[in-house]
């Protein structure tokens, strides 16, 4: 159970002189139950990358396949292992277009071809994913919701098809910091008890360090790094700069204390960890 | 997908004609069209193609994309000579029950579908070597003749631009929702007419809302700096004429002349003598 991407290569508008590689011998495998962070400097390759996991782009060269089927083929069995994966695209609020709120959110499912009672479920655990009351939200215009509770009526559209897989492109941009934190207590949440393989993809460090288990860095249209959280920002930083991108706040903090005497012991990756390191350090518990 | 699609056609170069004038290239454009309903003789119209084929060269354009562009619009001219192949006059060379082939209607046939690739070909020139920025600054100053007697010639120009601006902006939003509509499992591909019609409003809505939104923030933005129309308003890049422009006008105008000659050459020759 597993997505395994092999050699993939793309370019954008070939044969022009608009031509641009997006991704250039890409090979990985993302299997389910793991959360994976894609970090990389804008223009990196990131969403490209993302969107052919998404089946939504045909590699130049390569192969992408999931559950050991090429999705990139023309079979029923293909389409069938393109909707394993769900994407949660970059301003998803921007994709609405139904008259109500339930009727958006069961879009997914409906062209998942569930029966009506099963679309009922997927709907209401959806919204109840993403904190929408039912009885007030359901029957509602999308269009007059605020821009949290829409990213959220468009999330929990994702949400309710249910995939085994789900990839989220910057789920956090243009959010205030409170419903930041309730997306991904959500996104946790299907996690934890789904156990579905995640792919976030983020410009925010403290979001890879503090949600994921693992770690992708693009460059320039390359895999770089890729490793365990722990190991990618504390042990390669100086390749994590030649990738243009920076580390938690946290390992900073960290290392400026060590240099001024501070023994801290351990990695602290978050911020609550490195409160915790501190006090322990200086003997305050 | 769609962004694959190079439109507005812009094929950025540096050649002699890329850096004529945006005016000298619309005015040889239109001297060129009127130049190809001039023509008679096959040897005018081998004439102008041979011209046509020789700007392309100079500009430095590929010659599979020159002739892509007369791609969609072959059915038009296949229609053209078939038409005039079966509705010319004179001595039928072929008949089966009311069609006639005749000698002229190839003729006027084959005459008729190079006139339409000319045009093609002349004006994707002018496309292709030009930037839709700098073109319609060029069309805005030949129509500012044309303000005394109250064309809005700076707004006309100001709605083209804009047009023209958000063309691949709207093709990158249309792709990027399209890609997040099938994600959810949309198919834009199988059913009947009005099945597929209807599978189109998970993208159109989405489409119109944002681009309301776009026009808004883009007013406010124009507001913002000030715009109030043309009254007033300088250039960053003043256009100008330079040597290569009078050589490529003269050029023109020698292609012009020949070709009329060669129509009415003999009956002023007749008038002369």
């Amino acid at each position: 159970m597993s997505i395994e991407i092999k050699n993939v290569s793309y370019t954008y508008t070939p044969k022009t002189p608009f031509a641009q590689q997006a991704l250039k011998n890409v090979s990985l495998t993302i299997a389910k139950g793991e959360f994976v962070a894609v970090i990389g400097q804008t223009g990196s390759g990131k969403s490209t990358l993302a969107e052919h996991i998404a089946g939504l782009l045909k590699p130049s060269k390569g192969q992408v396949c999931i559950d050991g089927v090429d999705v990139n083929e023309k079979s029923p069995k293909a389409k069938s292992a393109r909707q394993k994966v769900g994407m949660v695209f970059q301003y998803p609020e921007e994709q609405l277009f139904a008259e109500t709120v339930y009727e958006d959110i069961a879009f997914g499912p409906r062209n998942q071809g569930k029966t009506v009672e099963e679309v009922d479920g997927a709907v209401r655990r959806a919204m109840e994913v993403v904190a929408l009351d039912f009885a007030t939200f359901a029957n509602r215009s999308p269009f007059q919701l605020s821009g949290g509770q829409m990213r959220r009526v468009a999330m929990a559209g994702i949400f309710a098809m249910e995939s085994d897989y789900l990839i989220l492109d910057e789920p956090s941009a243009g959010l205030d910091p409170k419903s930041r934190d309730t997306v991904f207590e959500q996104l946790m949440e299907i996690f934890r008890s789904r156990q579905i393989g995640i792919i976030l993809i983020t410009h925010s460090m403290e979001e890879a360090a503090l949600y994921a288990q693992r770690i992708l860095v693009m460059s320039h249209g390359e895999l770089c790094l890729d490793g365990k959280t722990t190991d990618i920002f504390l042990k390669a930083r100086a390749d994590l700069t030649q990738a243009m991108v920076d580390v938690p706040e946290s390992v900073k903090l960290t290392s400026e204390l060590k240099e001024h005497g501070l023994a801290i012991e351990g990695v602290p990756l978050t911020k609550d960890e490195l409160v915790t390191a501190i006090k322990k350090a200086k003997g305050w518990n | 997908m769609l962004t694959d699609i190079t439109l507005g056609q812009y094929y950025p170069g540096n050649s002699f004609v890329h850096r004529l004038d945006p005016r000298t290239k619309i005015i040889a454009t239109f001297v060129f069209m009127v130049t190809i309903f001039m023509a008679e003789s096959a040897l005018s119209y081998g004439l102008l193609l041979a011209f046509v084929l020789l700007v392309g060269l100079v500009s430095k354009i590929s010659m599979g994309l020159l002739i892509k562009t007369i791609k969609p619009l072959w059915i038009i001219i296949i229609l053209t000579l078939g038409i005039h192949i079966f509705s010319g006059q004179g001595e039928p060379l072929w008949s089966w029950y009311v069609f006639h082939i005749t000698r002229e209607g190839i003729v006027l046939g084959i005459k008729m579908s190079l006139r339409l690739i000319l045009l093609l070909l002349i004006s994707s020139i002018l496309t292709l070597t030009t930037s839709p920025i700098v073109l319609t600054d060029g069309i805005e100053d030949l129509m500012k003749p044309f303000k005394r007697v109250g064309v809005p010639a700076h707004e006309l120009a100001m709605m083209m631009t804009i047009a023209l601006r958000f063309i691949p902006t709207l093709l990158e939003e249309t792709d990027r929702i399209m890609k997040a509509q099938i994600a959810r499992g949309a198919d834009f591909t199988s059913g009947n007419i009005i099945n597929r019609a209807k599978n189109m409003l998970p993208i159109l809505i989405p489409l119109f809302i944002s681009s309301f939104r776009r026009a808004d923030e883009l007013a406010l933005a124009m507001e913002a700096r000030c715009y109030r129309g043309g009254e007033g308003r300088t250039r960053m890049h003043q256009l100008s004429y330079g040597a290569a422009d009078y050589e490529a006008g003269f050029i023109m105008l020698a292609v012009l002349v020949i070709i009329g000659f060669m129509k009415w050459g003999s009956k002023l020759c007749s008038l002369i003598s």
